[in-house]
């Protein structure tokens, strides 16, 4: 089996202050991975990087494209890697606004990625998108609503249906649950389990959240100042950390 | 699984906890910890609190990390195992009923005892079936299981616990205090899953004060004391 991402000894600085350095994994088809770390530890600026937002300064960032096997994702041509993220990648961010377009319907936000993915039969792309609502539990009677009108909750889940519309194979989120009320992330937890494991996506999810991520992640990553300062499967992680950082941010969390 | 038949074998097994925030204090908590279970056997762990059986089923499961020695189910040392090895073998080998329950705040209980068989890619109808049979056979009313077992008492909570752990036939399972809440006709259940377990042939490491449970179920037990550190200096 080949990993769907290898990354290698990526770094990025800006200027003189640094990002993230000489950080390397290997992620697996159907594995979920978690990035930890307080604000400022570089687990946005990896996360940047990895999805292409953000040029990496060193590294690689190897992905096992669908028909080309595997390649380096920091040196393809801006066009292919385009074609990549809106393909076989998928991005959900932490603020639903950043990841729709807010003057277009909800079904048009979820067409739209269809219709940049080669789909052109209207009934068919309408079809799909009432289906994608469903999914993410909006009422589909809502799809031609434009997602202002949508609570912060039922705008995350129509995020997530926009990105997954595609079929993508390696999804990042960012904060995915981050600034929604508490029983609206377990029921964004939920939807995001059920559909990683339906679909058999492999992730990489970004937040500050431990119980999020020992709910979601297979995997987990704890970053310091830039640099991964421990890593292991998830609840190992969190029940037995072993650098002194991991120990001091567990063991912060206020029981509820 | 060797060739003797053993599904679980734990050797040579040290554990102990640096506080790197505390002043470095180092506590050690096992020391040559050694023994193995066979297909078919239930072995209890006893010994006064504090004797590291906890600390030993959490580092057969994988929770935390083994320092030194081999701890080997179905075959894969669990000291040296990649997180996806690890992964793959809890969800077809090594099953685990925990004492407490971690789940997503509003899955219906159903599905989150049909949850490891569907993760094992089994469609939702089934493993809803086997969820629900299972569900019944512990006596945990039909009109709960629509409901997320959050708000449960820990009787009901210990029982969904169970379902899931005994949803799938895993070869091997660890069982934290299986019979502790539940009142005698759940318990007599309880045994009986266990027994049907070890009947098809389950390697079983447990956790048991019910000391009638232990006797009725298990083959063997092992007095953690004998793996104290100080009993080893």
């Amino acid at each position: 089996m080949t990993p769907i991402l290898s990354v290698r000894t990526l770094s990025k600085s800006y200027g003189p202050r640094l990002g993230c350095r000489g950080v390397s994994f290997d992620l697996w088809p159907g594995e979920v991975m978690g990035i930890v770390g307080e604000s400022g530890s570089g687990k946005s600026t990896l996360l940047g990087c990895l999805a292409g937002h953000l040029a990496a300064d060193a590294g690689q960032v190897i992905f096992d494209t669908r028909s080309h096997g595997p390649r380096d994702v920091l040196a393809m041509a801006e066009p292919e890697r385009r074609a990549l993220s809106r393909s076989e990648w998928a991005f959900v961010h932490q603020h639903a606004r950043d990841g729709l377009r807010m003057g277009v319907s909800a079904g048009g936000n979820v067409g739209e990625r269809l219709m940049a993915a080669g789909a052109r039969n209207y009934g068919a792309i309408r079809g799909a998108a009432q289906d994608w609502l469903a999914r993410v539990e909006i009422d589909p009677g809502r799809i031609d609503d434009r997602p202002s009108a949508f609570s912060g909750g039922m705008q995350q889940r129509l995020q997530i249906a926009r990105n997954l519309v595609t079929g993508p194979r390696l999804v990042f989120m960012d904060e995915p649950t981050g600034g929604l009320d508490v029983s609206v992330q377990a029921r964004l937890l939920d939807l995001l389990r059920g559909l990683v494991r339906d679909m058999g996506l492999s992730a990489v999810i970004v937040t500050h959240d431990l119980a999020v991520v020992r709910l979601l992640a297979d995997r987990l990553m704890v970053m310091k100042s830039g640099e991964v300062v421990e890593q292991g499967l998830t609840d190992q992680v969190l029940d037995d950390p072993q650098h002194g950082y991991t120990q001091l941010l567990v063991s912060s969390v206020l029981a509820a | 699984m060797d060739g003797n038949g053993r599904m679980i074998e734990i050797a040579g097994v040290s554990k102990r906890f640096v506080l790197h925030n505390q002043g470095s204090a180092e506590i050690p908590v096992l020391a040559g910890a050694g023994f193995s279970v066979a297909r078919g056997e239930c072995v209890a762990l006893t010994g006064a609190s504090g004797a590291g059986k906890s600390t030993l089923m959490r580092m057969i499961y994988g929770n935390y990390r083994t320092d030194e020695g081999r701890i080997a189910i179905g075959g894969i040392d669990m000291a040296g195992a990649e997180p996806r090895q690890v992964i793959r073998l809890r969800r077809e080998v090594l099953g685990h009923v925990s004492q407490f329950l971690r789940v997503v705040p509003r899955v219906p209980t159903i599905e989150v005892v049909a949850e490891p068989l569907r993760i094992l890619g089994m469609a939702e109808a089934p493993a809803r079936d086997r969820a629900a049979a299972l569900l019944g056979r512990l006596n945990v009313p039909e009109r709960l299981w629509t409901l997320s077992p959050t708000t449960f008492s820990g009787g009901e909570q210990q029982r969904v616990n169970i379902a899931r752990g005994f949803v799938h036939p895993y070869p091997a399972l660890l069982l934290d205090e299986p019979t502790a809440s539940l009142d005698p006709a759940n318990r007599a259940v309880v045994l009986d899953l266990i027994r049907e377990a070890k009947a098809r042939g389950c390697a079983i490491v447990g956790i048991f004060h019910d000391a009638g449970a232990r006797a009725e179920i298990c083959d063997r037990e092992i007095d953690m004391t004998a793996f104290s550190p100080e009993r080893a200096q």
